[in-house]
């Protein structure tokens, strides 16, 4: 594996932007983009300042509430050349929404802060396909596998099929495609509390599409999606279990995730 | 046949739901659609019909290599009418007037009721056919002309079949997508009779015989009636003209026999100039039903010598549309061109359906809409901006390019603005404690180390080294009700990396 | 203060910000390519796509192709324009529909009218309800309406027909866009040619 990339040769500072869900809930997830990138050349920093995107907080309503959580993402990493999350909903979050609290909050500084920044900050496909110029990150993983491509990624972001790419690339992988893919798994965030009944039958839905396709591992580039979708087939002893894509793209022989 | 459970029902039938004062409140949308989703035959009819309209759009949508070029056009073509609103309708009325059209103007549905049931009064009509409108819908017209002991009978097939079955429409463009082909059968041959030609006796569930008994049923209505009243889905403000886009023919036969017309026009349906029709009238059928032209297009400006109705009405319809333009951000909302395409795409109303809205503004669009037009003070327009998981679904089809999802985070903004200062709820102190946690990250790994130490003890032999949690207290409950929920892991990913210096230091070799 | 004094007060207030006025982006008028096929051959496939029935004909076959499309019907709406610039031989009873009331429409067999503009990629029919045409109901009501379409009147898309109908000067007049015989979805979203309107549409085009 090359171990010159063009952000290692630029000497670009790369920060981690973990996000809180995963560094509470699911922290495999952040250790597989260290490695993964490591493996690629880039060697990341975590500044420790970093806490949330606020984007729980603006989806609901509650704006004011979100301001120091938008405050607290400037300061962690305005110093960073990249900023790379394992979440496109939060990336979608800090590029389309972290203006409008800055704009409310009346500060101009803040505002010019968060234009700067929105635009380095990057969802780990993007990152790799775009910035790294990689479509295949070497990586090993011998199991069937579907992946969602999430609702913020597609069309908050449009990656498009960059996720997809990397996984293609993946050795010994079974991908098979997730039927009505583009439909959303009912999470949406604080909606899958306010309105169960209705996100739930959303994520049945989707659960018997994942199910359908013979799949030992739903992918996504999402968490939270994955909490939710990965909840219901739990909960129905599907035997399928869930995974970040950065875990299957870390994964190599020598250290199989 | 099932009865429909959402709502609270008038004495006289289905629920209040236009925008109008005697709106009494329904249930919140997440109510509505506990029960809602519990329907088998609504759930089934739904996600068959928008699956194939789904479809017909994409097919439609996918032969134009300029789509999204139109979709640009059309909504500055909607943007630059609003922007400049007062001058287009002044214009319009102008033309209208000229080409022997009276135009009327209504503040509200009161007004609007009022003055057609006057022109109704006037002509002496006991019975006025109607052309499917969204408008006449929203201000509750059929009852303000039940009300003066005039018969209102819709001639759309949807809405003759919502209005036999006393139901009330789900949908925008199909407003009895709920109903199937066999529940159609009964109430036709249950209800016709009862208001005029009854429905063929060895009546099937085929659908052509079911067409084929609204047109034999609705023939003897429009070869009688005098007086008609549509909605329009264009006027356009250089011309004076109006545009009814349509399928059946009920429109052509309502525009065209009846000596008088009137059409109940809200005025964000002007359009500056007739040549913007070449954009409208493209992205609109496309959108709305899947086809590259709707059968028909009537387009009439005042009345035409020696050709269909020559005593020509228009009325201008506000009822809260001027408050919704007067939100910088919320004005967008008025750009719909009511194709529906937001609602066939939308998750969340294939599956609640369209009553749930508690609107005749069903959907993606609706519950942006309604809640602007009738306002946030009842709970149910409070739940309408919630009613979406945010896909953003509704505005990749949006032909006139409505930011639905944005729209819809900011009425839930004026949500809960209107609740502060006010005794707090606890979502309110919850997001509150939250956002203060999270200004800090001594604060959020204060929160962490918590979280770790409860899910190391779960994950403890002496606790059954849980993985997953399958009940939760109240009101994390409505998470794993169907969910199993993670077990927090041990150590969170910033202790990690504090403690292996991001995994360059291996287990042993731990700081401190 | 009178209620269109109100709204528009009302509207004037709501556009205190004075948003600017965006610029449409789009060139209008302009042909749409038709494809691999020209303007005719897109028209009769998109108006066949409807299920409706078309013939194309030379100038000298019209009067036949009107007597074959009207089959059996006995009683005919066609004006004098109409009779007089396609002669047929059809063994019919021709009727004025200025003569006739709704409820007379209602029992003739079949209206045979021309069209003003087709357009090639929509299969769509544009009537300004002039000679020939006679007045909106007469299309409408008779369950057969049979239309003739010159191949020169055919433009390729619904923004060269927009403009067509300015260049006529036709803008105010009654107009009716008819792509296919009357038809809904109402029912399971499943389509159903014929409802209100004629429940066969036959076009002629003439070359």
């Amino acid at each position: 594996m090359s171990t010159t990339s063009p952000v290692a040769a630029t000497g670009l500072r790369v920060a981690l932007f973990a996000t809180c869900f995963n560094d509470l809930m699911w922290p495999e997830t952040p250790k597989a983009v260290v490695r993964l990138l490591r493996r690629l050349g880039v060697e990341v920093e975590f500044p420790v300042e970093q806490t949330c995107c606020g984007q729980m907080f603006t989806n609901t309503g509650y704006l004011d509430e979100a301001e120091p959580a938008v405050r607290t993402f400037v300061r962690a990493f305005d110093s960073y050349d990249a900023i790379i999350a394992p979440s496109g909903s939060c990336v979608g979050s800090v590029r389309h929404q972290h203006r409008d609290i800055a704009r409310r909050a009346d500060d101009d500084r803040l505002l010019d802060r968060v234009e700067a920044l929105s635009p380095r900050t990057y969802e780990l496909s993007e990152f790799i396909v775009d910035v790294l110029g990689v479509s295949d990150v070497g990586a090993y993983f011998p199991h069937r596998v579907t992946y969602h491509p999430t609702c913020h990624s597609l069309r908050m972001l449009r990656v498009g099929d960059k996720p997809l790419q990397l996984l293609r690339a993946v050795k010994g992988i079974d991908l098979v495609e997730l039927p009505a893919a583009d439909q959303c798994c009912g999470f949406g965030g604080t909606f899958a509390m306010k309105n169960a009944d209705t996100s739930i039958a959303m994520g049945a839905d989707k659960s018997r599409h994942v199910r359908d396709t013979g799949a030992e591992v739903l992918a996504a580039g999402d968490n939270s999606c994955l909490a939710h979708i990965g909840g219901l087939l739990s909960r129905e002893r599907s035997g399928i279990r869930i995974m970040h894509l950065a875990e299957i793209l870390a994964s190599t022989e020598e250290d199989p995730s | 046949m099932r009865e429909r459970t959402t709502g609270t029902r008038q004495a006289d039938g289905h629920p209040h739901v236009g925008i109008t004062t005697t709106f009494l409140g329904m249930p919140t949308f997440q109510e509505a659609a506990r029960v809602s989703l519990t329907d088998t035959v609504q759930r089934r009819n739904l996600a068959h019909a928008t699956g194939v309209i789904r479809e017909k759009r994409a097919a439609v949508v996918g032969e134009l290599d300029n789509w999204e070029q139109l979709r640009l056009a059309a909504e500055a073509i909607k943007n630059r009418a609003l922007f400049s609103l007062d001058e287009y309708l002044v214009e319009f009325e102008e033309r209208a007037t000229a080409a022997g059209a009276t135009v009327h103007w209504a503040r509200d549905a009161a007004e609007a009721n009022r003055i057609v049931v006057d022109l109704a009064r006037a002509k002496q009509a006991r019975e006025v056919v109607k052309v499917k409108s969204m408008a006449t819908q929203e201000i509750e017209l059929n009852e303000a002309l039940q009300a003066a002991g005039i018969d209102a009978w819709e001639t759309d097939l949807a809405e003759l079949i919502v209005q036999l079955g006393d139901d009330w429409p789900s949908h925008i463009l199909v407003p009895a997508i709920h109903r199937n082909r066999s529940e159609v059968r009964e109430i036709f041959l249950r209800e016709m009779k009862k208001v005029g030609r009854p429905a063929p006796e060895d009546l099937t569930d085929d659908p052509p015989r079911l067409a084929e008994a609204a047109r034999l049923h609705l023939r003897e209505k429009f070869l009688r009636a005098d007086f008609a009243v549509s909605g329009a889905n264009f006027a356009i403000a250089e011309t004076g003209s109006l545009v009814v886009v349509e399928s059946e023919g009920n429109g052509r036969m309502c525009l065209s026999l009846p000596r008088t017309l009137v059409s109940v026009v809200g005025i964000e349906k002007v359009v500056p100039s007739w040549r913007d029709l070449e954009v409208m009238l493209q992205v609109l059928p496309r959108s709305s039903t899947g086809e590259r032209e709707n059968p028909y297009t009537s387009i009439w400006t005042g009345g035409a010598e020696g050709d269909g109705p020559q005593d020509v009405h228009i009325v201008l319809l506000d009822n809260g549309r001027t408050n919704v333009l007067a939100d910088q951000v919320g004005r967008a909302a008025l750009r719909c061109i009511r194709c529906s395409a937001c609602l066939n795409v939308c998750p969340v109303y294939e599956r609640a359906g369209g009553h749930a809205y508690g609107s005749i503004y069903p959907g993606p669009i609706g519950a942006v809409l309604t809640p602007q037009l009738r306002g946030t003070s009842s709970e149910i327009d409070q739940s309408l901006p919630y009613a979406s998981s945010l896909c953003g679904a509704c505005f990749d089809a949006c032909p006139v390019r409505i930011d639905i999802p944005s729209l819809l985070v900011h009425l839930r903004t004026r949500v809960v603005e209107e609740h502060r200062g006010g005794v707090p709820k606890p979502e309110a102190l919850a997001m509150k404690a939250a956002g203060w946690m999270f200004a800090d990250h001594r604060r959020y790994e204060a929160a962490e180390k918590i979280a770790s130490t409860g899910g190391k003890a779960l994950r403890s032999p002496l606790l059954g080294r849980k993985e997953v949690l399958r009940q939760l207290p109240p009101p994390l409950n409505a998470w794993s009700g169907a969910r199993d929920a993670p077990v927090p892991p041990s150590e969170s990913f910033r202790s990690w990396w504090k403690r292996t210096d991001g995994g360059r230091l291996g287990p042993s070799e731990e700081r401190e | 203060m009178s209620a269109r004094d109100e709204i528009l007060g009302r509207v004037r207030s709501a556009l205190a910000d004075r948003p600017e006025l965006p610029e449409v982006p789009w060139e209008y008028g302009r042909p749409v390519s038709t494809g691999d096929l020209d303007l005719v051959d897109r028209f009769v496939e998109r108006v066949t796509d409807y299920r409706a029935r078309v013939d194309v004909v030379d100038r000298d076959e019209a009067g036949d192709a009107i007597a074959t499309a009207l089959g059996d019907a006995r009683h005919v709406v066609g004006d004098r324009t109409l009779r007089e610039s396609w002669p047929s031989d059809a063994e019919v009873e021709w009727l004025d529909a200025a003569d006739l009331t709704s409820t007379e429409l209602d029992r003739v067999d079949a209206v045979v009218t021309t069209a003003t503009i087709g357009i090639a990629n929509t299969g769509t029919l544009v009537l300004d309800h002039g000679r020939g045409q006679g007045r909106r109901a007469a299309s409408l009501v008779p369950d057969v309406h049979v239309c003739l379409v010159s191949a020169d009147q055919i433009v390729s898309d619904v923004p060269e027909a927009v403009a067509r109908i300015t260049e006529l000067g036709a803008q105010t007049h009654p107009l009716t866009w008819i792509s296919g015989p009357s038809a809904t979805s109402d029912i399971e979203l499943s389509r159903v040619e014929g409802v209100h309107g004629p429940r066969t549409l036959h076009v002629i085009v003439v070359r």
